[in-house]
């Protein structure tokens, strides 16, 4: 008797041991890098793993662009038939611009993913309507979007990273199974979309498919008898904010000072960017991806069926300036929505 | 100063830590000691600093008056006064006079000869303090992420270091930590309503006795703790709270750069069911 006890004790002291090991395996260690981004003692810091943002760093490198050709020589469509974007520029750039998407987008199924072999003018393949688009996406996003992401621009790299689906595109969430006789609260359960907390798991239908009001934070000290926004949509509006913040890489003091959530003029200036980064998104998703769901197969959507959108980690991968801010698009003028651009 | 009837038996010399003979007598109803001396030097000086940091503020608002810390970039080094230096001075007065209070109750203490329970208690509300504004900056290299002096700036400080780590509330240590807070908060008002209780009797009864406080909580919840009990699980839960907060917060950092929620992807990833 005394030594069964006598061993349980052990296994226990054993079990506690190991769950210490355990959980303070999952911690990081010091040293830590702190950036400082308001008034000295506000708290308003961007703290970061040295070894870990190396990695990331690493997994965000913008490829060297190809070198640039000659703008002398025949157009591109005077050359090709049923060019209908890029047709002013040369025949070496155009060749350059189509060769650099290729890398960017399908280096390994090469031109032919977006056009019939031996026939360039071909519509018959539906990616090459998806890539005309993507180019009118391109140049609204390098010409109108400067509140957004400044001069820095993107090309189509920035989300493709190599691969014809960009890897962090995401379409509507189901959610996990539930009882069929209850209703799907959408959220209490992890989800990697909101930084693994258990709020509202799909913010990004809510706010970056549809237009739904963000701001929650009351504008009234106290309560106007009016309704508000409620609960849910409160917890809706942290969820996106963790995707947001996730994505950049950042916390909730990049943006925000914490005393004052809405108070425009306390926050940091990267919170305008934001603002103007969520619109965009929208109209990206809008304009320029629903609006081609019916030319997508089903491979380009997600299980209810709509097609894989953008949100801020498609470009942004954990970084604050994608990419490490290089800009690409300052080798591709062509891309910058500018037509009389040259490369 | 009147003197209670037995106050002569305690008021004994001898059993300083330090300095001999040296403080060691009352003044009125108070002993002062070296660490008595020391303690009064140090919150005195510090005072008189936040008082001088005030005038060259911008505010004499009470609210508002704010001695920030130095910018991240003067590191661990000194900064000039009126850019957080005032905030280090301030800082080694409060650990001064502290530490000296601390070492006062624990003179104190061997004088009645009593055990160190009361300076064992308060070393943990003064280790919560140092976690904050010494281990805490010198882990992540920079007095400047020790907390602002000021009633509200340390909240907006407090507010801010909270969402720097996305949801602080999935903090494990923090967790802990409220349990025990909140849970001490409950012990003593079950201890105080009990004590009310039983020190004030109805009009002709008479003050009731442990019997009658054992058969209340027996009836109500099943379980005694019993006088002596009760006082014992309140220096538990009191010192659990501050001892896990002070944790919880030299963590987040130094230890944990990202946001708590994914802390918990330990859970996920338990080898049980991933």
């Amino acid at each position: 008797m005394i030594t069964s006890i006598q061993n349980c004790e052990k296994i226990f002291t054993r079990f506690i041991g190991l769950l210490f090991i355990f959980l303070v395996s999952a911690c990081e260690l010091p040293p830590v890098d702190s950036e400082q981004q308001g008034y000295r003692g506000l708290g308003m810091e961007n703290v970061v793993n040295p070894r870990t943002k190396a990695k990331v760093l690493a997994e965000n490198i913008s490829p060297d662009p190809s070198p640039p050709v000659s703008s002398e020589g025949p157009k591109a469509d005077e050359i090709y038939e049923n060019v209908k974007l890029l047709n002013d520029l040369s025949i070496g750039e155009f060749t350059r611009l189509m060769a650099s998407m290729t890398q960017w987008v399908s280096p390994e199924q090469g031109c032919n993913y977006c056009h019939v072999p031996g026939n360039f003018a071909s519509e018959d393949i539906y990616t090459k309507q998806v890539a005309r688009k993507m180019i009118e996406m391109t140049r609204k996003a390098n010409s109108a979007w400067q509140a957004h992401m400044g001069e820095t621009g993107v090309t189509c790299y920035t989300c493709h990273r190599g691969k014809p689906l960009p890897t962090a595109a995401w379409s509507t969430d189901p959610g996990p199974a539930h009882p069929s006789a209850l209703k799907s609260t959408g959220q209490n359960t992890v989800s990697a979309t909101v930084a693994y907390t258990s709020l509202p798991y799909d913010p990004l239908t809510t706010y970056l498919n549809n237009v739904n009001e963000i701001e929650v934070v009351a504008k009234t000290t106290l309560p106007t008898g009016k309704p508000g926004p409620s609960i849910v949509q409160t917890e809706a509006t942290y969820g996106l904010m963790m995707h947001i913040s996730d994505s950049l890489g950042v916390n909730c003091t990049h943006c925000h000072n914490s005393r004052s959530f809405f108070a425009w003029d306390q926050s940091p200036a990267a919170r305008t960017n934001a603002w103007h980064a969520i619109r965009h998104v929208r109209e990206i998703n809008d304009e320029y991806i629903n609006s081609i769901a019916d030319i997508l197969p089903a491979t380009s959507k997600g299980v209810l069926g709509d097609p894989l959108k953008v949100n801020c980690n498609t470009c942004h991968r954990g970084l604050n300036k994608p990419l490490q801010g290089v800009s690409m698009l300052s080798s591709y003028p062509s891309l910058s929505g500018d037509k009389s651009g040259t490369e | 100063m009147s003197m209670l009837s037995f106050e002569k038996k305690y008021r004994v010399r001898g059993g300083t830590l330090i300095g001999g003979d040296l403080f060691d007598f009352w003044i009125g109803q108070f002993y002062v000691g070296f660490f008595g001396v020391t303690t009064i030097f140090f919150a005195t000086l510090g005072t008189l600093l936040i008082v001088y940091g005030a005038a060259i503020g911008p505010t004499w608002n009470l609210w508002q008056i704010n001695i920030a810390p130095p910018d991240l970039k003067y590191g661990l080094g000194l900064a000039p006064l009126k850019e957080g230096g005032l905030w280090q001075l301030i800082t080694i007065c409060a650990l001064g006079a502290f530490i000296s209070w601390a070492l006062r109750q624990a003179e104190i203490s061997r004088k009645l000869g009593m055990g160190l329970h009361i300076p064992f208690a308060f070393s943990f509300a003064i280790l919560a303090y140092v976690a904050l504004v010494v281990v805490r900056p010198m882990l992540m290299g920079a007095w400047g992420h020790g907390f602002p002096y000021g009633i509200i700036s340390h909240l907006d400080w407090v507010s801010n270091v909270g969402y720097q780590f996305l949801h602080f509330h999935y903090n494990p240590a923090h967790m802990i930590a409220i349990t025990f807070f909140f849970t001490n908060a409950l012990a003593l008002s079950l201890h105080g309503g009990l004590i009310l209780a039983v020190t004030n009797p109805g009009k002709g009864e008479i003050v009731k006795t442990a019997e009658h406080e054992n058969t209340f909580f027996r009836d109500d919840i099943g379980y005694s703790i019993g006088a002596l009990g009760i006082h014992r699980l309140g220096l538990f839960l009191a010192i659990s709270a501050s001892f896990w907060s002070a944790v919880c917060i030299v963590i987040s950092g130094p230890f944990w750069t990202r946001g708590w929620p994914e802390w918990w992807n330990w859970w996920l990833e338990l080898p049980v069911w991933s």
